[in-house]
């Protein structure tokens, strides 16, 4: 199969490089999934995970927004923040999950939607990373 | 340990009350006290003998520090020069995206204030980040010169200049010129660990007043790491964004864009002023250390080189008074 380069880089670290098979990437208009060949493309990604294949292995990232840009040099990811599910603190971030509710009271019009949208995904990749963890 | 010789801390204490209220001056007092001593030409030597070891002394603790400083300063520079490097992937990605779509977008009359400014340049907003503490050459005076030169150029325009400060020392030298045109300031003392969040911190506060209409054009003031020996003050304009021609004259792939290219802007805009200030201040990090690590070097070499003079001269005062004790012993001898 053929790879392809993909960089995702946070603001703070450069967290993942190297030739990939297959990359599932949340995007603010749907997920998708970027194979070698792709056509370019520059999409914004929402809160979610993010699976970078390999030769068979899946590699879970979660990543808090950001974007996607696919040219024909590879697929860069520049992702607000970038966790692998490994080194994710589940406390913390269902500490965060709670915070944004609490949050949510304070918010009006344009703001409330805004914030109950995040608070759906940031609920989203918790419940997946509570189902991944019973396997 | 020469580090704490109690010769260097000693002083009046005890026979001197610091509460003088009620109490007659004692000015009188101290100069009894002093006036003895000074008469009496002999002693005078031997206390000018001890003077100059005390000094040496302190010298060499004073050494001891400033080489102290220099090996954290280089340590921490390894770090900070890391910590710079590791945020460039992102910025310079971010920035030729930017430059991709702000190329398509910027003729449109649709294109967000970010990009295309507000129409006038009268406000001028400098967000200057300097140094939370000194002992480090010119560092921080060196940003702060290029902002009030600056500042002083926009005024003679007739334009109005408002200050934003990042870091305590930029603070304490603008305060003194230019108080009352301060809108903000910030201090990052607290923060051991520069992460991304108190560039968003630093990015939302200038936004809000932009988007209040507070300023037309921001600039931001750093200074950028060349090398250990070499530290750029730097004008970087940030609002209205300047898009780099290079860019544009490249072939731009022609990328389909998801959501539509205004939106997509929108959101990259806000987002492209916070990854800016992250990398101005991890810049100015890495600056700090190196400024900071050559001045210490400096004034290690500097207190080495008292150090051997005051020694000298120290020895050579030892041996002309033990030859002339000599002298008096042996002349004394013969006259009996």
């Amino acid at each position: 199969m053929a790879t392809f380069h993909f960089d995702l880089v946070s603001p703070e670290k450069l967290a993942f490089s190297g030739e990939v098979d297959q990359v599932d990437i949340p995007g603010v208009e749907g997920d998708f999934g970027v194979l070698a060949g792709h056509a370019p493309v520059v999409a914004a990604i929402r809160p979610g995970i993010l699976t970078v294949t390999t030769g068979g292995k899946h590699e879970k990232i979660i990543v808090l927004g950001g974007i996607a840009e696919v040219s024909e040099k590879g697929l860069t990811v520049l992702a607000d923040v970038a966790t692998s599910i490994a080194e994710l603190d589940r406390a913390k971030f269902a500490a965060t999950v709670a915070e944004m509710e609490e949050g949510l009271k304070e918010q009006e019009g344009d703001g409330l939607d805004q914030a109950i949208a995040k608070l759906d995904h940031f609920k989203s990749i918790q419940q997946q990373l509570n189902s991944t963890a019973l396997h | 340990m020469a580090g704490l010789v109690p010769a260097i801390h000693e002083l009046t204490r005890g026979d001197k009350c610091v509460d003088a209220r009620g109490k007659p001056g004692h000015d009188g007092r101290d100069r009894v006290a002093v006036s003895p001593k000074a008469n009496r030409r002999g002693e005078r030597r031997m206390a000018s003998l001890k003077d100059m070891r005390v000094r040496i002394a302190s010298t060499k603790a004073t050494q001891k520090i400033t080489k102290a400083m220099q090996m954290v300063a280089a340590s921490r520079l390894r770090r900070a020069q890391q910590a710079a490097e590791a945020a460039r992937p992102y910025a310079d990605k971010m920035s030729a995206v930017i430059s991709n779509i702000a190329a398509a977008a910027a003729g449109s009359p649709g294109a967000p204030a970010l990009l295309a400014g507000t129409g006038k340049a009268q406000v001028h907003l400098l967000l200057v980040c300097t140094g939370e503490r000194g002992l480090s050459g010119a560092f921080n005076s060196s940003i702060v010169r290029l902002a009030r030169d600056r500042a002083q150029a926009l005024m003679a325009q007739g334009k109005d200049v408002k200050f934003f400060c990042v870091g305590r020392k930029g603070y304490e030298q603008l305060r003194r010129l230019f108080d009352k045109q301060i809108v903000e300031h910030l201090d990052l003392r607290s923060v051991r660990q520069l992460g991304f969040v108190n560039a968003e911190d630093i990015a939302k506060k200038v936004l809000a007043r932009f988007d209040n209409g507070e300023f037309d054009v921001c600039t931001l003031f750093y200074a950028q790491f060349k090398s250990v020996i070499a530290q750029v003050p730097t004008a970087q304009q940030i609002i209205p964004l300047i898009v780099e021609d290079k860019a544009a004259n490249a072939p731009a792939t022609s990328y389909e864009y998801e959501p539509e290219e205004d939106e997509l802007l929108s959101r990259l805009l806000p987002r492209n002023i916070a990854v800016q200030i992250f990398r101005a201040l991890l810049e100015n990090n890495a600056s700090f250390y190196g400024a900071q690590m050559s001045s210490m070097d400096n004034a290690t070499r500097n207190a080495g080189e008292m150090i051997r003079k005051q020694t000298q001269i120290y020895n050579r005062t030892r041996q002309a008074q033990i030859t002339k004790e000599l002298i008096e012993i042996i002349s004394g001898a013969e006259a009996v």
